[in-house]
């Protein structure tokens, strides 16, 4: 029996411990926002925080989340304010991979409250968009940056 | 067989134009008797026009907009429903978009070839007008006055001389009573009056869910008691299976049974490839038996194992290099090559490539009591419906399709081979089935993006301008998908090979055969591709061969403006009466572009250049300048790009942005890094370790989008940005470097 949290919820699970996180969330926990793109860890888009920190939910096992707290996009409340700075931006297009784009910028956003282009290119170099919104990325990241330090002043 | 009549017709990437008229959901209206207008539009406009099967009032005043074209993130979804809605002057918080399922009646639903707005966008301004028409109607009766003296403002009729008001929910039932009004009698908006199309606020319908995860994309649909379902396709397209061992995958906890399918009988179209199926709980015990099964294929079952990349290039050079089938000519390009003077010769490659959507292929569909239900992300649900009713032999009526949002399409997911296999494994079954590629399925069995050689000549005259060019076009063509037989092109000529823009007087293009041995679909913008690739770099090596300015000669190619005269037949000819392919305006994006870039105003030191191209595709007109650095170890980089668009008439103009910065990023993919081969039928290349695709780190830095302010009607947006970037990129880096590269992808070239 494995036993986590997700979204500030309690869980156990005792099916295959091999299953990876994404699986779970997905197809047992339905919770969809968390999406399949490679299998891999080659392209983000399955990016959930693990105790704060991003992970890869593709590539990490049910029998490595015992003890610890997984958050995924239906856990942030809405709205933070990268999300918001998402929205104002306008960045996506198709919206696939942009939680897990999200959920990327949140967790740099958390490490370097400021963080410069090449700060932010060497963060999100992991989160492919075949759509190709990095500029819009890259902006609305510099925008929420401005926004949650113009609240922590306020 | 029947699916081969019909489906084929996706060829012409229209068709389904004979839509049967069904009972509407309109309460504006009762049912009425159809007019067959505008049947020589194509597209939506092609069927009897009926209001009701687009939009509904509700007295609560949510207005209902349908939206019969797929969202794959070109935001057709959010443009047609904002046309209407302007018509109809409502107010777009109170709107509602319904997506159509698959069905005749909305017309062509194919969401590819650029064409959602230009096809469906007179249509939609009558739906909303009409609504309008209808809700003055109304109000003006309940008031005893003229409906001439009414007026509207979002959601509320207004008698302009007492200023009463009826909001659009308190008339909608008194206006669903009335005669559906004649056009003539249905005045549309002045283009000043427009609250929605064009303007800057407009901004996805969907972005709140996007961003908050709640988005239901084909991944995320779900059907009750339905099981998880992955297929172990044939290595080599065709291949039959000998035998297959399935008990270690049976082991696997969550896994319920193993099934076959049949391989597809050729041509392929959208049947499913075949293969051995992995029934379990879930997709990640799907996936793990799938790994555990062992399957012997019949080698000898396909004809497709004699492929391999690197012999078929030469196969495609040498048929480049011999006369070919002529597609356009103009003077006599023989003669002038005849009378000697300066020749430039040049070949051109472009490899396969996939499509990879982050969203790869999916579906879920029930088979019961001989009816299909299926939720799939497909650019085409009439497709959905023809594929699997021609698979299973059932009436097409008799499947469902319904649209989730699509993450990524590219043109693959017009292709829904994956629901078929979702559908024949349910009625093997008896319950709903997903069926979930992974990312290496999706790599291996696309329909590629087809390799292509072209061979370019040309005479130039002692002013550096060509007198005489000839260019030939080899590769496989999207029609083998279709009729295995098929070794020419046909509709990709008009994809930017039939309708060469330049001023020269002598000019012959050709069309050589090619076999396919994988199947060949269309992805963004298709043969614009490569043949942009080899005209636009040929262009910019004879400006270089000449000594002059490349911004400047490519004006002078296009030459005095003019409307180009074009031998062209079908939907093409129908497009080019609305049209006509205008050189005023493609040199002005190329003068827009050269303007907003600085071009020639800035010293450029080593390793560091910019390169230009233009191009019209989907009626659409792009010039873009790309800047690049080439770095000490030959690694590129693109600190800008700038990009002119004359797109006719926008209904989104933050959207267009968004769809030309990230043709850009696509077009960086294509430029640098991606390439399919195939060694014994067999594709190479399976994740995106090995088919790379453009990360921020790699992208350009800066994007800059220009569009040109027109009431022309409106042309593509999806695709058109695309085909100029490369030949932009590889022209700067020839500026960069004095290297001239000729095939795609850069990385097989070092540059130092």
């Amino acid at each position: 029996m494995i036993r986590f949290k997700v979204n500030g919820k309690e869980k156990t699970f005792n099916g295959d411990p091999d299953m990876p996180l994404l699986w779970y969330l997905r197809d047992v926990a339905q919770l969809t926002g968390t999406k399949f793109g490679c299998g891999m860890a080659l392209c983000g888009a399955c990016t959930v925080h693990q105790n704060g920190a991003a992970i890869r939910s593709c590539s990490t096992s049910m029998k490595e989340i015992g003890g610890t707290e997984i958050t995924t996009i239906e856990g942030i409340a809405p709205m933070h304010p990268v999300q918001e700075a998402w929205m104002e931006i306008r960045v996506p297009q198709c919206g696939y991979c942009q939680t897990g784009q999200i959920m990327q910028a949140i967790a740099l956003l958390k490490e370097n409250k400021n963080p410069s282009d090449q700060d932010i290119d060497t963060a999100m170099a992991g989160n492919l968009c075949r759509c190709g919104t990095y500029q819009r990325i890259r902006a609305a990241i510099h925008q929420a940056a401005k926004q949650q330090s113009a609240k922590e002043m306020a | 067989m029947k699916l081969i009549e019909n489906v084929s017709r996706h060829v012409s990437r229209r068709g389904f134009l004979q839509g049967a008229l069904a009972s509407g959901v309109f309460v504006l209206s009762v049912r009425f008797v159809p007019e067959p207008l505008w049947a020589a539009e194509g597209d939506a406009a092609a069927v009897p026009f009926e209001p009701s099967l687009w939009m509904s009032i509700a007295s609560d005043d949510t207005v209902t907009i349908v939206a019969h074209r797929s969202e794959m993130g070109c935001g057709s979804r959010t443009a047609l429903p904002l046309v209407v809605a302007d018509e109809l002057d409502a107010d777009w918080s109170k709107v509602k978009i319904e997506q159509a399922i698959g069905d005749p009646k909305y017309g062509d639903q194919d969401t590819d070839g650029s064409h959602s707005v230009r096809g469906s966008f007179d249509l939609m301004r009558r739906v909303g007008a009409t609504g309008r028409v209808m809700l003055i109607s109304a109000a003006a009766a309940q008031w005893g006055v003229s409906p001439k003296d009414c007026t509207t403002e979002p959601h509320f009729v207004v008698h302009r001389a007492s200023g009463r008001k009826l909001g659009y929910g308190e008339v909608a039932t008194a206006a669903a009573k009335l005669p559906v009004p004649k056009q003539e009698d249905v005045p549309l908006k002045a283009r000043s009056e427009w609250r929605y199309i064009g303007k800057e606020s407009n901004s996805l319908f969907d972005l709140p869910e996007i961003v908050t995860g709640k988005a239901i994309f084909g991944m995320d649909a779900t059907m009750p008691g339905m099981v998880y379902a992955s297929v172990e396709h044939p290595p080599v397209l065709g291949q039959k299976i000998k035998s297959y061992d399935d008990k270690a995958a049976l082991k696997v906890p969550g896994v319920q049974k193993t099934l076959t399918i049949d391989v597809f009988k050729p041509p392929h179209m959208f049947q499913p490839l075949g293969g051995v199926a992995v029934i379990a709980d879930n997709t990640y015990a799907a996936f793990k038996g799938r790994n555990s099964l062992k399957v012997e294929w019949d080698v000898n079952s396909s004809p497709h194992s004699v492929y391999n990349s690197a012999p078929f290039r030469k196969t495609l050079e040498a048929t480049s290099r011999r006369p070919c089938k002529v597609v356009r000519n103009v003077g006599d390009v023989d003669a002038a090559f005849a009378k000697g003077g300066k020749i430039i010769e040049a070949e051109y490659y472009t490899p396969h490539l996939a499509h990879a959507s982050m969203e790869p292929p999916v579906a879920v569909a029930e088979y019961r009591d001989g009816k299909v239900l299926a939720w799939a992300p497909t650019q085409n649900p009439q497709a959905v419906q023809e594929t699997i009713a021609g698979v299973l032999g059932i009436k097409k009526e008799d499947v469902t399709c319904h649209v989730t949002l699509l993450g990524g399409g590219f043109g693959r997911k017009s292709k829904p081979d994956q629901v078929a296999e979702a559908a024949v494994l349910s009625k093997q079954l008896g319950k709903p089935v997903k069926v979930v590629w992974s990312r290496e399925d999706d790599i291996h069995f696309d329909y590629f993006h087809s390799v292509a050689s072209m061979y370019m000549k040309a005479a130039v005259g002692s002013d550096g301008k060509p007198t005489a060019w000839l260019q030939r076009t080899v590769y496989p063509p999207i029609g083998s998908t279709f009729n295995a037989s098929a070794t020419y092109a046909d509709d990709e000529m008009g994809l930017g090979w039939n309708n060469l823009p330049f001023d020269i007087p002598n000019h012959r293009a050709e069309n050589g055969p090619a076999d396919y041995h994988v199947r060949i679909g269309w992805l963004r913008s298709v043969a614009n591709i490569y043949h942009a690739f080899a005209i636009s770099s040929f262009a910019d090596e004879l400006a270089k061969a000449a000594n002059k300015d490349s911004a400047q000669y490519l004006i002078d190619l296009i030459g005095p403006p003019r409307i180009v005269a074009l031998d062209l037949k079908g939907d093409e000819a129908e497009d080019a009466k609305k049209y006509p392919l205008d050189t005023a305006r493609l040199r002005r994006v190329v003068e827009m572009v050269a303007e907003n870039s600085g071009w020639g105003k800035q010293a450029m030191g080593k390793g560091h250049g910019m390169g230009i191209a233009a191009h019209r595709s989907f009626l659409t007109y792009v010039a873009t300048v790309v800047e690049v650095e080439v770095d000490g170890r030959g690694q590129v980089h693109i600190p800008n790009v700038w990009t002119a668009v004359d797109a006719g008439t926008v209904v989104s103009p933050d959207n267009i942005r968004n769809q030309f910065e990230g043709a850009a990023v696509f077009g960086t993919s294509l430029a640098l890094f991606s390439e399919i081969t195939a060694t014994n039928g067999v594709i190479d290349q399976s994740n995106f370790h090995n088919y790379q695709i453009t990360r921020m780190n790699r992208a350009p830095r800066h994007v800059d989008v220009q569009i040109v302010k027109s009431e022309a009607p409106p042309a593509g947006v999806g695709e058109p940005g695309l085909p100029p970037f490369a030949p932009a990129l590889y022209n700067a880096v020839f500026a960069a470097t004095g290297k001239r590269v000729r095939e795609l992808p850069l990385s097989k070239t070092k540059l130092v």
